[in-house]
């Protein structure tokens, strides 16, 4: 062969090479291991910081923080239920809403729709999720508030009136406004888990439900959303937590007012929104340290719903729902 | 015959619930809609030169625009990728290059839960951390709340890119007598180059509209900032207080912001959703 | 610190010098006693885990020849090829035992760096895995740019003769700057060899190279083979029995771990030792 004819011993000349160092492997793997112990400094600093913040108002108040309703920095009296009643309620509302549009839509995605549609239905929703928090308020302020006070919260005080919820002086922000706007923000999460979770049932349990002569509907229910129950719990439960961590949005809409009445048309106060309100004019050190109180609260609330969410998702029977979050 | 009448029944029930399946993904879809119609309507025509080249006018005056808040998303972002980027790539890098298998569920685990974390208590964080012992907001404190916010968006992303680099090209850098260390950036990472971006694009777009962390970090500037030390202003910062604000002509301008804003994330979104669909094409669900 | 060996000088009469203390267990016919040896393979066992895939291997490959390693699925021979550049132990949980020198040096020594080691033995795999970021030219020359190699001449220089080493050179010369991936599956594959031979190894291990091609690219990695092993010591791992006696020169048959007949090819598939070598290489099972 031509080719090979101009070869010498190859190894007569050896190319000097570097040699290997093992420093800097080491050094890498380190480097790398300390970045990614980041993640573990990162839940130090929260933890920590929040909990350094509250120690005053947790002395000054201990557990009477949370089932007081009295927020008064002038009187140094702070009481933080309200906040909890209005995350709670706002959040409640969302997922009535959300729940059965969400895994309406993801059923639609996975079972119902024509293939065509699918891409372009998935990619709308994606794009929804990114949407950020303020541009909601925006619009919730300007244009949803005015036409909720206008036409659908007159139309609900005339239908559902008789209900405590839907009694009571209408002034546009509200929890029920706070609890839709919240809703168009989990949907999409709520959706994309909820089609994974789908998406993962084999597809023999369908198979067999139509064998037996079944309908599209039934095959769905019983093959599908039984078998996926827990799944899609867990879709919902971190609906939940994405919803009790809402700030800009429901700040814009449901009316800062700490308060507790069981009108959905009334203002409103959510942990998180207190904090967005108050915490760079907080005056006093007890002012300052009842709102890391606040926070903490949300903290470990919103990391409970999360864990929560995240043991009912691994957990699905199924294989591939353990990558469901991203 | 009652069974072909149950048949019916049951037949009936089916058609209506695709239906309403039908109506819930309609009713899911149409917000995006909704928002982007008024976004258009009410912030287009103010979307000009001058808005991108003015500072905010003195309150009570007609005009002015976003320039300082445009720029200031923009050095905010540079600022938290400083601390975002090596953390979160080098992190991912480890998670799938070196890590154990106990290590590394722990790792996972921790990145999800800061990834629940609202994003107000990124705010808190900064603030005690960097706003106290400085004395004062800055921009330096804005960069740390968003820096803190995509470590662990980018962990997953880069982690998820690196292990789909197939094993074979390990093994021969390898075998070829090359350091692991090498083999990991100059081969795995360089294969892996573009989905790393990627990830890291998608957490910027993040984290250019995040609001509430910036409240009490970066906290605004109706001026350019020279200073990295001083408050700066942000996109979002701007239509928040723009639009919580008694004034129309706020409000237009919010409108306008908001556009931008938009249009910007949506784009980054839409270009890289569409690069990395290209990898899968058509699956059935 | 580490030992920077330098690379062996095949021709230089080197005779083993270590006494076996014990018998092998399964006896392996050794080639004649002039001939020099590139691997001594002494008492080798491997596990993955708690799972042995190799019991006791001992085993002289002869140098500047072709040495087929033969057997059906499963039965090690891959493994045992990963013992020879340490990459075996790159598997997670992996682990062996024994004594493996390369030419006289143990390459399990507690001071050898197995990158060294790998730099003298050099490894083509089954799938060829050009890097895909990189051109044909940045492909072969990858081993040495990585190892430290900054000379522009000296790397033109090597990558030439690499791909000349591969039959590789005349199909694309002018087109160096094309990505490794443009390349038919076996143009591939002979890029991959040249990428390893780039790095002036002693040996070339080859894991199934034609496994996944035609059979006129087949033929042509057969007949570089047979070029190279003139310089190089080559090791083939091969499940084509008819390769194996068309390419080799030796031969060894594993069989669920552990070596049963090594031998001059001719002998094993003309007139082999062993009754299992013998059902083995007239296809009564595998």
């Amino acid at each position: 062969m031509a080719d090979t004819a101009n070869t010498s011993l190859p190894v007569a000349q050896p190319v000097r090479m570097a040699a290997p160092s093992k420093a800097a492997d080491v050094a890498f793997k380190w480097l790398t291991l300390l970045m990614a112990l980041s993640v573990a400094a990162l839940l130090v600093f929260v933890g920590f910081e929040l909990y350094q913040g509250s120690r005053l108002s947790l002395h000054q108040f201990g557990a009477k923080f949370l089932v007081t309703s009295t927020w008064d920095p002038v009187a140094e009296q702070f009481g933080a239920w309200p906040f909890i009643f209005g995350t709670l309620v706002s959040s409640l509302v969302a997922l009535i809403i959300a729940v059965p549009l969400g895994i309406g839509t993801a059923v639609y995605l996975t079972e119902l729709a024509p293939l065509r549609l699918r891409q372009p239905i998935i990619s709308v929703i994606e794009m929804l999720a990114a949407v950020p928090s303020v541009i909601f308020g925006l619009w919730g302020i300007l244009v949803l508030i005015p036409w909720l006070r206008a036409h659908l919260f007159p139309l609900l005080e005339k239908l559902f009136g008789f209900l405590p919820f839907f009694k009571g002086p209408i002034y546009g922000p509200s929890l029920l406004a706070a609890g839709i706007i919240i809703a168009i923000m989990i949907l999409p999460i709520i959706t994309s888990v909820s089609r994974e979770i789908l998406r993962s049932v084999p597809d023999l349990q369908r198979e067999a439900a139509y064998g037996l002569g079944a309908t599209n509907w039934e095959v769905t229910r019983i093959a599908v959303l039984s078998y996926a129950k827990r799944g899609l719990f867990g879709a919902v439960v971190l609906g939940l937590g994405r919803a009790l961590g809402e700030t800009m949005a429901v700040t814009m809409v449901i009316g800062n007012t700490p308060q507790v009445l069981a009108s959905l048309f009334a203002p409103g106060y959510t942990l998180a929104s207190v904090i967005a309100n108050e915490f760079s004019e907080a005056t006093g050190d007890l002012y300052l340290s009842a709102l890391f109180e606040v926070g903490l609260v949300l903290l470990v609330v919103t990391i409970l719903t999360n864990i929560v969410a995240q043991i009912l998702i691994a957990t699905t029977a199924g294989p591939r729902t353990a990558r469901a979050v991203q | 015959m009652n069974s072909t009448l149950y048949h019916r029944w049951r037949k009936a029930k089916s058609v209506c619930m695709s239906f309403a399946t039908f109506a819930c993904a309609v009713v899911a879809i149409a917000p995006l809609g909704f928002v982007l119609f008024y976004l258009i309507k009410e912030g287009a025509s103010s979307v000009n030169p001058a808005f991108f080249t003015h500072l905010p006018a003195p309150v009570g005056e007609t005009g002015g625009g976003m320039a300082n808040a445009i720029v200031g998303t923009l050095i905010l972002l540079g600022l938290a990728s400083l601390i975002g980027v090596p953390a979160g790539v080098f992190g991912g890098v480890y998670l799938a290059e070196y890590g154990a298998e106990k290590v590394n569920w722990w790792i996972r685990f921790g990145a999800d839960i800061l990834n629940g974390v609202p994003s107000i208590v990124w705010g808190i964080v900064a603030w005690a951390l960097v706003v106290v012992p400085m004395r004062g907001f800055s921009a330096y404190a804005g960069g740390v709340a968003l820096g803190f916010m995509m470590i662990p968006l980018v962990i997953r992303t880069t982690e998820e890119v690196l292990l789909l680099v197939p094993n074979g090209y390990r093994e021969a850098a390898l075998a070829l007598g090359i350091p692991r260390w090498r083999m990991i950036v100059q081969i795995v990472m360089k294969t892996a180059f573009k989905g790393i971006v990627t990830g890291v694009l998608l957490a910027a777009a993040r984290i250019a509209g995040e609001t509430a962390p910036l409240l009490f970090t970066a906290f605004g500037n109706r001026f350019w900032t020279r200073d990295l030390k001083d408050p700066i202003a942000a996109l979002p910062l701007q239509i928040f207080n723009y639009a919580i604000s008694p004034y129309d002509d706020w409000h237009r301008q919010a409108w306008a912001g908001a556009l931008v804003l938009i249009l910007v994330i949506l784009a980054i979104n839409i270009v890289i959703r569409a690069l990395t669909r290209e990898r899968f094409a058509g699956t059935g669900r | 610190m580490n030992l920077t060996l330098e690379p062996h000088q095949p021709g230089a009469a080197t005779v083993p010098s270590h006494q076996t203390a014990a018998a092998p267990a399964t006896p392996a016919a050794q080639p004649t006693p002039a001939t020099e040896i590139a691997f001594e393979v002494e008492n080798l066992h491997s596990w993955f885990g708690e799972r042995q895939a190799l019991y006791d291997i001992n085993l002289h490959v002869p140098a500047t020849a072709v040495t087929a390693i033969i057997g059906p699925s499963g039965c090690g021979k891959s493994t045992f090829l990963r013992c020879l550049n340490r990459m075996h132990e790159l598997v997670r949980g992996a682990r062996l035992d024994g004594l493996i020198r390369l030419f006289g040096d143990d390459i399990y020594g507690p001071r050898m760096d197995p990158t060294l080691v790998r730099r003298r033995v050099g490894m083509v795999f089954q799938k060829s895995n050009p890097f895909p970021t990189m051109t044909i030219g940045e492909n072969v020359t990858v081993g040495l740019k990585l190892n430290g190699v900054r000379n522009r001449s000296l790397l033109n220089e090597r990558m030439e003769k690499a791909l000349r080493m591969a039959a590789l050179w005349e199909e694309v010369k002018d087109s160096l700057n094309q990505p490794g991936m443009s390349l038919s599956g076996g143009q591939q594959q002979r890029l991959c060899i040249a990428r390893a031979l780039a790095v002036q190894p002693e040996v070339l291990l080859m894991d199934e190279p034609a496994s996944a091609l035609d059979p006129i690219a087949t033929m042509k990695i057969e007949e570089l083979i047979q070029e190279l092993k003139k310089d190089y010591t080559i090791v083939i791992v091969t499940h084509n029995m008819q390769q194996a006696a068309r390419c080799s020169d030796h031969t060894a048959f594993f069989y669920m771990g552990k070596l049963i007949e090594f031998d001059k090819t001719e002998k094993i598939f003309t007139n082999p030792g062993n009754k299992q070598t013998e059902d083995y290489v007239t296809g009564r099972f595998g």
